[in-house]
């Protein structure tokens, strides 16, 4: 071990480097998961319409999304969103995109298990109330499901936050990236590896000691 | 836009379009690097599949041994480390760190290294999927296995993990699909695989799209085939009079 060398790390070099990698990082795992979560919600209340129509390809997207890698979803996307808007948007809006278009699969079938963990004796009530079903969804249903499944959304988040540093295949400028970049100047990559990990390691272990503990809050005995 | 299949018939050399799609003497087609590349693809991940299996049940078991505290904290830390960390970066740990840090591992070869980093990483998950599957048995089991005089290993061996495995057949079979599907990462260490090998056709060709789409049907096929030898597995090992989950009814 006694080859490594971390002197060369200061603020300095951490806040022109990685700064901008982290700020990155943490925008796009809050717009994927916000997207996610609305496209996601979408997608779910698709599929459990009953109407093929809609349900069919809303599988087909989710189960599509899901069979094949992240990064290349993010290939793709980074190939075919120039060609469809006739213009290159750069590695960071193609990554957005990527990650909201993504996710949205996953979170929707969280959503679904959420919606479908509501006894149906709350529709009926909804339905005995007189709303309609975009009322029994919006002010009965959605509520308990978003709020039953918080925490498995929020540990979703935690995994998505992982998964960004996938942006490195299309060499968008994130937390890794601005590790990498640091340890390419100071020619010391394998220790600004090393700090990436733990700097990982401590931001997860964190985010999920404290999903860990509003589960243990907002647990509604039945 | 128009397509271009033939892409997948081009001399990897000349750019020459081959018939039948394959090559004579020493040069092969995009289509024949693609399977070869596949081969990489579904090696890298049978590999680590083995790894992260016995790595996964040996930790997964620790984390439920009575009377082992030390052991089930070493095993719980080893879950915490491999599941916080992202992936592409344990394999960075693996393809650049350990080498330098150990000198023993610069004679191992990135092929291998990239293997224990897939592999120790979904080792974690699978002990987690073990150590809930152990836990939701009840607690008879294990007295039932006491009261017949086995040792805690027999009771392992013969009570608990028989129970547990089938219990949790469908979270391992979507572990080992992921699995195949993180196998991707390996194109960042220039590991030859389906990623990587679409990444340098599309740059060698320009086809990105025809290219990109006979790599994800190679991957969605791969993924599908994974799935179909698991619910073979699953049919196989049920045991009658014992309703397994995934037939809608819960646990047994």
């Amino acid at each position: 071990m006694g080859n490594l060398d971390f002197s060369w790390v200061n603020w300095d070099v951490v806040s022109k480097f990685v700064a901008t990698g982290f700020v990155f990082s943490v925008e796009l795992t809050a717009i994927s998961t916000l997207g996610g979560i609305v496209f996601g919600t979408i997608l779910a209340l698709l599929r459990l319409s009953g109407k093929p129509a809609l349900a069919m390809p809303a599988t087909a997207y989710v189960n599509g999304m899901r069979s094949i890698p992240l990064v290349m979803v993010i290939l793709w996307f980074y190939l075919l969103v120039p060609l469809v808007i006739g213009r290159p948007i750069g590695a960071e809006y193609s990554a957005i995109i990527t990650f909201v278009a993504f996710e949205a699969a996953y979170f929707s079938e969280i959503m679904r298990a959420g919606i479908q963990s509501i006894p149906r004796g709350q529709v009926y009530a909804a339905q005995a109330m007189g709303m309609t079903y975009s009322q029994q969804m919006r002010l009965v249903i959605l509520p308990q499901a978003f709020r039953n499944m918080l925490p498995v959304l929020l540990t979703q988040t935690i995994i998505l936050f992982q998964d960004t540093s996938l942006v490195y295949a299309i060499s968008a400028y994130d937390l890794l990236k601005g590790f990498q970049n640091a340890g390419k100047i100071y020619g010391r990559t394998e220790e600004a590896y090393l700090i990436a990990a733990v700097v990982y390691f401590i931001l997860c272990v964190t985010l999920s000691f404290l999903v860990k503990q509003l589960q243990k809050k907002i647990a509604i005995i039945r | 836009m128009s397509w271009d299949w033939q892409v997948f018939c081009k001399n990897t050399s000349d750019g020459a379009v081959e018939a039948a799609c394959w090559a004579k003497g020493a040069d092969i087609t995009y289509f024949e690097w693609m399977i070869h590349a596949w081969g990489w693809t579904l090696a890298v991940a049978a590999c680590a599949w083995v790894i992260a299996m016995v790595v996964g049940f040996s930790v997964g078991v620790a984390r439920t041994l009575p009377a082992s505290p030390v052991l089930t904290r070493l095993a719980n830390a080893w879950v915490e480390l491999f599941r916080n960390i992202p992936i592409l970066v344990q394999l960075f740990l693996w393809y650049f760190v350990v080498p330098k840090a150990f000198p023993f591992f610069q004679h191992v070869p990135g092929f291998l290294l990239v293997i224990f980093a897939l592999g120790f990483f979904t080792s974690a998950r699978i002990a987690e999927q073990v150590r809930a599957g152990i836990q939701a048995l009840s607690r008879g089991q294990r007295y039932a296995g006491m009261a017949v005089g086995f040792t805690t290993a027999q009771t392992y061996r013969y009570v608990l993990l028989p129970m547990a495995f089938r219990i949790i057949i469908p979270p391992l079979t979507s572990e080992s699909m992921n699995l195949l599907k993180n196998s991707s990462v390996a194109f960042a260490v220039s590991i030859a695989e389906l990623t990587w090998f679409a990444m340098q056709a599309q740059e060698e060709t320009s086809r990105g799209i025809e290219i990109y789409i006979g790599v994800t049907v190679m991957y969605a096929l791969s993924a599908f085939a994974v799935n179909r030898v698991f619910a073979f597995i699953e049919k196989r090992m049920r045991i009658p009079g014992f309703i397994v989950a995934g037939t809608g009814a819960g646990g047994h």
